[in-house]
């Protein structure tokens, strides 16, 4: 089966749209891989919360656990996942209309130079 | 919800279509509207580069010069590391209107897939975690 890119990056989405679970992956983008216990040393949420969140993070395959033994097992990021968000994102912060607009403006003050090109059929 | 992965604007410009034409492929032309400085070798496969006062620079290669009716060139997709493959292509298509100049631009490519999104990690982990997952939700409730 093709990946979904629309799936993706509603997973993401619904994900970054929980605030612990933003917290959690927030954790694991600037710390690196960490354990659960880790985490919940870091964040005001209870061990049980962000048990249910990394299961849940993992299922969305946003978080990948190392293997290890069980107390240890480390959580890393996935970031291919976080690409195809960013993706939409850049769609939805690229300006066309700001530059487009001072193209118009450029042209505006800019004077013909009709001169410039050779008379005539070349 | 609808990936965007193509976006387009047309624009009417009261000026002929050489004039918008220098504007979009010269350097003199792209700096003055687009970035703060330019460079751009005009050809099938040259570079091109923006730059802002602010310090982002874009680097482009251009793709398609036809002048005076299509521009076209490629660019890095903002977000993603800087050594990711994937481009968007923006086109900009003229289009004499009288005097005055129809412009379009498209630029797309952004719901683009790379290959390792759905890699061995998201295949092989769903199931063999979520176990795995179960037991750590156990040992951390008896805690």
């Amino acid at each position: 089966m093709p990946p979904d890119i629309e799936a993706i990056a509603e997973q993401v989405f619904a994900a970054l749209a929980d605030p612990s679970r933003r917290a959690i992956l927030a954790v694991l983008a600037t710390g690196g891989p960490v354990t659960a216990t880790e985490i919940a040393a870091r964040l005001p949420i209870t061990r049980q919360a962000i048990a249910k969140h990394l299961a849940l993070l993992a299922d969305a395959g946003l978080v990948t656990a190392e293997p290890g033994e069980r107390r240890r097992v480390r959580y890393r990021l996935r970031s291919a996942p976080m690409q195809v968000a960013a993706q939409f994102l850049a769609a939805l912060a690229r300006d066309w209309d700001g530059p487009l607009d001072a193209l118009k403006d450029h042209l505006d003050k800019v004077p013909d130079k009709p001169a410039s090109r050779r008379p005539g059929p070349s | 919800m609808g990936f965007p992965d193509r976006i387009e604007r047309t624009i009417e410009i009261a000026h002929p279509p050489a004039k918008v034409w220098a504007a979009l492929t010269t350097a003199e032309g792209l700096a003055s509207w687009f970035g703060n400085q330019a460079s751009i070798d005009l050809r099938p496969g040259g570079s091109a580069q923006l730059k802002w006062t602010e310090g982002h620079t874009a680097d482009m290669r251009v793709e398609r010069v036809e002048e005076p009716t299509v521009f076209g060139f490629t660019w890095h997709i903002y977000g993603l590391p800087e050594d990711d493959p994937r481009r968007t292509y923006v086109e900009f298509t003229l289009e004499q209107v009288g005097a005055a100049t129809r412009l379009t631009v498209v630029e797309s490519g952004f719901a683009q897939l790379s290959d390792d999104v759905h890699g061995k990690a998201h295949d092989g982990n769903t199931g063999g975690w979520a176990s795995e997952l179960a037991e750590l939700v156990d040992y951390l409730d008896a805690a």
